[in-house]
Order: structure tokens, then sequence, then C-alpha cells
């Protein structure tokens, strides 16, 4: 326990972690040992967690349970990556305060309560027969499907309901990098929801939801489904592909990695802004892929812009994916070679994209590509000086395109069930 | 304007959710035991029992006469509370409805017309069917306002007839738009009687196979697109001021109860959310609008008669609906072409981002309503 502010935080709503019984060695397996009773499972992640004295087999392959909503930390970050996405973007419609404050406990409350399995409200069905229902049912009888809300506050939130001051030095605007084409309509907004699950029914169902009730208070900017991660909070598993076929989020920073989280993810007491202490910071990107130049470049071309093999996605001249990757056997312009911590001044993310496809584009193209999100302390630190490298001279760049951006502020953990999203940030006292 | 078989259904709905009453067709959890056996005939209605307890009553009802005829449970003023029409010669349906105590009547009407065959049902027990005279003033005021929109609409739409057999172009489209605002404000009025808006108010894509395409929008195409006014046309005006006189005649029968009134309204923002805001309605002449504007007004005025029920009953809804119907006005003021006038810009000049706003604001206003009719019957 490096962490203790995180030890001491957490108990109160994991469970039976509470009862000072320690998981079993068993339910630890497959979050990589001892790191689990840490940030990653007190954040409300850990499936194992709640099975703790229960000799089942934890994470990995229940997919179906519940993913604790109080914490440190809001789940949906460094809790395991389900497989599915309904990310969305909104503008805030009102200029009264109390209203968006009251939002943001109604959301939060329908949040506890989906991320749990359970309806909103009083349900979808056996209420007054001439309203509508609160729930809009397209859940009932699934799973919980281990589904996280996370909410981020976009740079825009702060020039109303006079935040001004308390926007972060940290939430800068994202500056205009090469080869962006991005469209207004589908970036930005003034806040944002991160909806993950494993059956992508649930996460589209509290998007919905939460739509609904934010009606005149809130708008939907603009929204985007997902699947197939294209990275992997548990690297111990098996590595997933993005859509060029490659192995993606080799050496991501992992869920039970509690130093680098520390270190890397989580905003600290003393970074600048005291309500985000337990928060991160959110860029969102939406990287069209020019699928079908892609498909037609050779193997070796495709090896090359990467760095990796495509079979094993081994880093040049290495045998193993997970091996040291020794970056001047790249090419220059090797995308790995690029993105790489070393040839960016140590800066790492933490990646939790999705691959996505929205049909076709009316040219036969498939409209497809990465929604790249990537959480960290400190974008300046992080994406910025990243992609900058990446923007100017990767390889990748005759494949992709940025066409979305947006950056958000995500605020620390829902601690309990008097807590609220944002509290931090909107009372005077927090 | 909707399709036709939705107008059926909404019209059946309605009918059967009526303030004192949990309309409910469908439920399943209606015990056998308890259906009151309905025989109808042609000069017969027998039923089974006479008194019930309060709550869920189910008519088992078979006909064994040889017109198709429709059943109905009454309140002792002949509103209704639950009914369903043309059950066939020969033919069962099994009708529910949620009862609370009084005195009712059972009535079966051989060929669907006149007053039927009737008898009595006491229903004992449980909360007593009161009647809030606040309601039955809302809704004899909106009878009232139906009314009145008709009567207004008839001498606009002659207008805008003559123009068209007059041949002229200009004045005919210029009469377009206003001749719409009194149908657009009780759109859910004229659409409950389900044969006057497919012929009035019916877009090309809306025809089925067979039915000859005649109202507004079809003279909208003539005036806008062909810009031509022929033989057609002019005969075409004359059927429109016919179908509409026919509906001024009768919008005084219409079926209004208070949850009809306040599901109305909420229909009223569905037509704006689903046609108005997307620029399908008026294709032609892009005066969407304006049938915007007619239908938040018509909307509102069923708020406000509802309101001062509502408001007891919930508080917090009548405030935030009193303040979206505010915020919604608002914006629609930025687009009428002078302060003074009831035009409005081309929907066709309207930005992408300016429909976002204009539809964000019908969510924020149609998503509260909704909850208007649970706030009445509470």
């Amino acid at each position: 326990m490096t962490n203790a502010q995180d030890s001491t935080e957490g108990t109160e709503d994991t469970g039976p972690a509470a009862g000072g019984s320690a998981p079993s060695r068993r339910s630890l397996i497959g979050w990589g040992g001892a790191g689990l009773a840490l940030g990653a499972a007190v954040a409300g992640g850990a499936v194992a967690m709640t099975r703790t004295g229960n000799d089942v087999d934890p994470a990995g392959s229940d997919t179906s349970g519940p993913v604790p909503f109080h914490g440190t930390h809001q789940a949906g970050i460094a809790t395991p990556v389900q497989d599915r996405l309904h990310f969305a973007a909104f503008d805030v419609k009102t200029d009264d305060r109390a209203a968006f404050v009251q939002l943001l406990k109604d959301w939060t409350r329908a949040a506890a309560r989906m991320t749990a399995g359970h309806t909103v409200g009083d349900g979808a069905y056996g209420g007054l027969a001439e309203a509508p229902p609160d729930d809009t049912g397209e859940a009932l009888g699934l799973s919980p499907s281990r589904l996280t809300l996370t909410i981020g506050f976009g740079p825009s939130l702060f020039d109303k309901f006079d935040l001004a001051d308390r926007r972060p030095d940290a939430l800068v605007d994202l500056p205009q990098f090469p080869g962006d084409n991005l469209d207004k309509s589908r970036s930005n907004g003034d806040l944002c929801i991160q909806a993950c699950a494993d059956d992508p029914q649930v996460a589209v169902h509290a998007i919905r939801n939460l739509a609904r009730i934010g009606f005149g208070t809130v708008a939907i900017r603009w929204s985007q489904l997902g699947f197939g991660k294209t990275s992997s909070t548990t690297p111990d598993a098996q590595t997933p592909r993005n859509l060029m076929g490659f192995k993606d989020g080799t050496r991501n920073i992992a869920g039970t990695e509690t130093d680098r989280l520390k270190k890397f993810v989580w905003v600290g007491d003393g970074d600048g802004s005291d309500w985000m202490t337990g928060g991160s910071y959110l860029v969102a990107r939406r990287i069209r892929m020019n699928i079908e130049t892609w498909d037609r470049t050779s193997l070796q071309e495709q090896e090359d812009v990467f760095g990796r093999d495509k079979g094993e996605g081994a880093p040049v001249g290495k045998a193993k994916e997970h091996d040291e990757p020794f970056l001047k056997a790249m090419k220059p312009d090797a995308h790995v070679r690029l993105a790489h911590p070393d040839a960016n001044h140590g800066a790492t993310i933490l990646r939790r994209g999705y691959s996505f496809t929205d049909g076709t584009d009316g040219l036969g193209r498939l409209e497809a590509g990465l929604f790249f999100l990537a959480y960290q302390r400190d974008v300046r630190k992080g994406f910025i000086p990243v992609q900058r490298s990446l923007a100017r001279t990767d390889a990748l760049n005759e494949y992709i395109q940025h066409v979305s951006s947006a950056l958000f502020a995500v605020p620390p953990g829902v601690r309990d069930k008097d807590d609220w999203w944002g509290r931090t940030l909107f009372s005077k006292e927090a | 304007m909707r399709a036709v078989r939705l107008s059926v259904v909404t019209a059946a709905a309605t009918a059967a959710a009526l303030a004192a009453v949990t309309g409910c067709t469908e439920k399943s959890d209606a015990k056998n035991g308890d259906a009151i056996q309905v025989t109808a005939a042609d000069a017969k209605c027998d039923t089974s029992v006479k008194s019930v307890p309060a709550g869920q009553v189910t008519l088992k009802i078979e006909n064994k006469g040889s017109k198709a005829t429709e059943v109905e449970i009454l309140f002792p003023d002949d509103r209704i509370v639950s009914e369903k029409e043309n059950i066939g010669p020969g033919t069962k349906y099994t009708l529910t409805a949620e009862v609370k105590a009084g005195s009712y009547q059972i009535a079966c009407r051989p060929g669907m017309k006149g007053l039927g065959v009737r008898q009595k049902l006491t229903v004992t027990g449980g909360k007593v069917a009161r009647r809030d005279p606040r309601l039955d003033k809302a809704v004899a005021a909106y009878r009232e306002y139906a009314q009145e929109q008709a009567d207004a609409t008839i001498p606009k739409v002659q207008t805008f007839a003559d123009a068209i057999k007059a041949g002229d172009l200009e004045a005919a489209k210029k009469a377009f738009a206003p001749s719409r605002v009194g149908w657009e404000r009780t759109e859910p009025i004229a659409e409950s009687f389900g044969d006057i808006d497919p012929k009035t108010d019916t877009r090309a894509d809306g025809l089925e196979k067979g039915q000859k395409w005649t109202g507004w929008h079809a003279l909208e195409k003539s005036l806008w697109q062909d810009k031509k006014i022929g033989a057609e046309q002019k005969t075409l005006a004359d059927q429109l001021v016919t179908d509409l006189k026919d509906w001024q005649k009768r919008v005084g029968k219409a079926e209004i109860t208070p949850t009809s009134m306040a599901n109305g309204a909420k229909e009223l923002l569905d037509e704006v959310a689903t046609g108005k805001v997307t620029g399908e309605e008026d294709r032609y002449s892009h005066t969407d609008l304006s049938d915007f504007k007619a239908n938040v007004e018509g909307a509102q005025k069923a708020y406000e008669l509802l309101k001062p029920v509502a408001e007891q009953n919930d508080k917090a809804l009548t405030t935030n609906l009193d303040k979206q119907f505010t915020a919604l006005d608002t914006l629609l003021d930025k687009y009428r072409t002078d302060k003074t006038s009831d035009g409005f810009v081309s929907y066709d000049t309207l930005t992408k981002a300016q429909t976002k706003e204009l539809s964000d604001g019908v969510n924020a206003l149609a998503e509260p309503l909704s909850k208007l009719a649970a706030a009445v019957v509470k």
C-alpha cells in the first residue's frame, strides 16, 4: 500500500475489502499480482474485489458483473477496459448554476443505479399508465456488463457559471496539430460522458437515459460508438488489435501499476487545482483511417510504418511483443519510435481507445478508424508532446487523419452515496 | 401530419386513458373469474354482473349481432371510461380498464351509431372517482379554442383557394402558411377523426397505394416546385375548403379529456420534432417555422388550461414548463421576418447549428411536457 490516500478512501465502498479480509491469491491473478489492492481496485474497478472469498475465476472471464461506482478515482480509467463504448459530448443549455448542479446530482444517482445493473428512477414499466416510464427499458434483463460511466468537463464549461478562476492550468486549449482536419460540430463540448460496457446495448442505454434526464439543461453535441477496444489496462492479457490489424496498447499503463498511475495518470495534490486531485485529463480524438489504401500497402511497408511486426507485435529486431524496443533499429518515421516515451522525454499516457465503423462515407469507403481516448495527469506533458512529434513526421499520417478532437478535465471519483459528480468543482466548501 | 394508421392508434390510446381511469387493454394480470361477460346483439346488451369491486375490470365481449358494434364503459354523464370500436359480428374482444368506485353504464352500440343499449354497472369499494370541476372547465375551454381555430381557418383557407382559382401564384403562395395556422394549433383533434387528415395534410411520401393526393401539400408542390396552377389545382383548392369545412363542423364533437389534452400537447411537440425541425413538412415552401410556431402555440394553450391542476400536483414540472415554453418562444422569435408580422424566415435559410439549437429547444420542452398527463391525473 504505497498510496495511503487510496487505501483509506476505498474501503467504505469496496465491500468485502472493508471487512479486512485480504483478497484470495487466485482473485488477484487476473490483475497481475499484489498491486491489486491499490489504485485500480479502489477506483472501483475490480470484479475480483466483489468476489473476495469466493474461490472463483476473477477478472477476465466474468464480463457481466457490476464495477463499483464509488471510489477515489472514477471508474472507467484504470479499471479493466470493456469491449464497447458509447461516448457523448454535451453542450450546457442553461445559465442557471443551481439547475446544472441539480443535473449533476440527478446524473450521479442514475449512473450509480445503472452501473449496478438497476433501472433509472421508477423503472421501465409498472408506473402510471399516463406517463412515459422513467427508464427506457432496452437494458432490462441484461447484466450490468461491467458498465462504467465517467464524466469530464471541457474548457468551455469554465466560461460559464463564473468558473473561469477554477479552470486548471493543465486544461489548456489543444494546439492545432499539422494534418488535423477537425469537424467542429463533433469536437469539444462543455462536458462528456464515457460509457464503457461489454454489451453495446448497456452502454447505449446509459447515454440515452442520461441525455434524456439532461434535456433542457444540456444537449448532446456529438457522440461516438466504439467497439473492439484497441488497448488494454490489463496488458498481461492478449493485446487487442486496431483496424489496421496491429496490436495496440502494448506497454500501456496497467490498472495495477499504482506507481505509474500516480506518476502519469492521477492528478496529485499540488498539481495546481485542488478540486482535480484524484482526477485525470482526457483527450478524445476521432482518427479516421484510410482503410482501403492501407489494405493495399505491402506487409513490409505496414510493418515499417509501425515499427513492429504484424503477427507477434514484436518491435523491429526483437522476438516478442513485450520485448524492450530498440528505437534506433526502426525507421526514423516509424510510429512506435516517435510515440515512445524515450522519444518524448518520458511522456506516458494511459490509452483506452476503441475502433469505430460508422458505415461507409458515400464514396464506398469504410468510414472507420480509431476513437482515441487517452488519460494523463497533465496533457502538456502527455498527449501534446507525443502528438507534436507524431503529427510532424509519423509515417502513419499517410493513412490516418484526425477529424475530431476534445479535451476534458475528469474530476475525482464519487466517494459515497451522498457525493456527486463534480462536487469538488461546484461546492465552495470542497 | 402523421401517417393515418398512427393517428387512429393515438386516438384510441387517448380515449382509453381518461382522467379518472387508467386505460389498460393489455395488462395480463386480470383474473378470469372477475370478468364481466357482455353479450351484444342488434338490440340487446346483456351483462353477466351488475356490480364489481373497484380496480381492474375486464369485459369479455361477444358480438352475436349482425352488425359491427362498439362497447363502451361510460360515466353517468356519458364521458367514456374505455371503449372498443368495430367489434365485428361473431367476434370476441376482451376490454380491460382500471375503474374507481361509482356508477357507470355499459353501452353496446350496434352499427356504432346512436346511444346504444345500456346496462348499469356499480363499482364498489376503493377510491371514489371524483370529477375535478377545474378539469371540466379546462376541457370546455379547450373545446371552445379548437372551434375558434377551425372557424378562423375557414376564411384564411378560402383566401388561399380564391388565389389559386384566380391563377394568382404569388397571392396563393402568400396565403399558404397562414391558412394552416389554426389546423396546426389543434392538429391532434383533427387527427383524432382519422379521415380528415389524410385528405388535407398528407405529404407525398405518406400516400397509400391508390390514394389520390389532395390537400395543402399537393398544392404546395404545384405552387413552389411546378410553379403552375391548372384546372387540377383549382379543383384541389375547392376540395380543401370542403374538407376543412367538414373539420370545422366536427371539431365540437371531438372526444376531449384532460389526458388527451395533455398528450395532445406533447404530440404537437412530437410533430415539430419529427417533421418541422427537419424541414420535411413544408419541403417545397419551407414555411416550416410557421407550422412550428402554431404547434407550440397549440401545445401552450392546452398546457395553460391544465396548469392550475398540474401546478398543484407537480409544481416543479410547471415551473420547468413555463421556463421551457418561454425559451422556445424566444428562440422562435429570432426567426420572425419582422417583429410585428406572423411571418418567419424560410426554413432553408437556417444553418445546421440553428436547426440544432431549435431541436435542442424542442427536446427541452417536449421531455417535461410528456409528464403533464401524469401530473393532471395524479
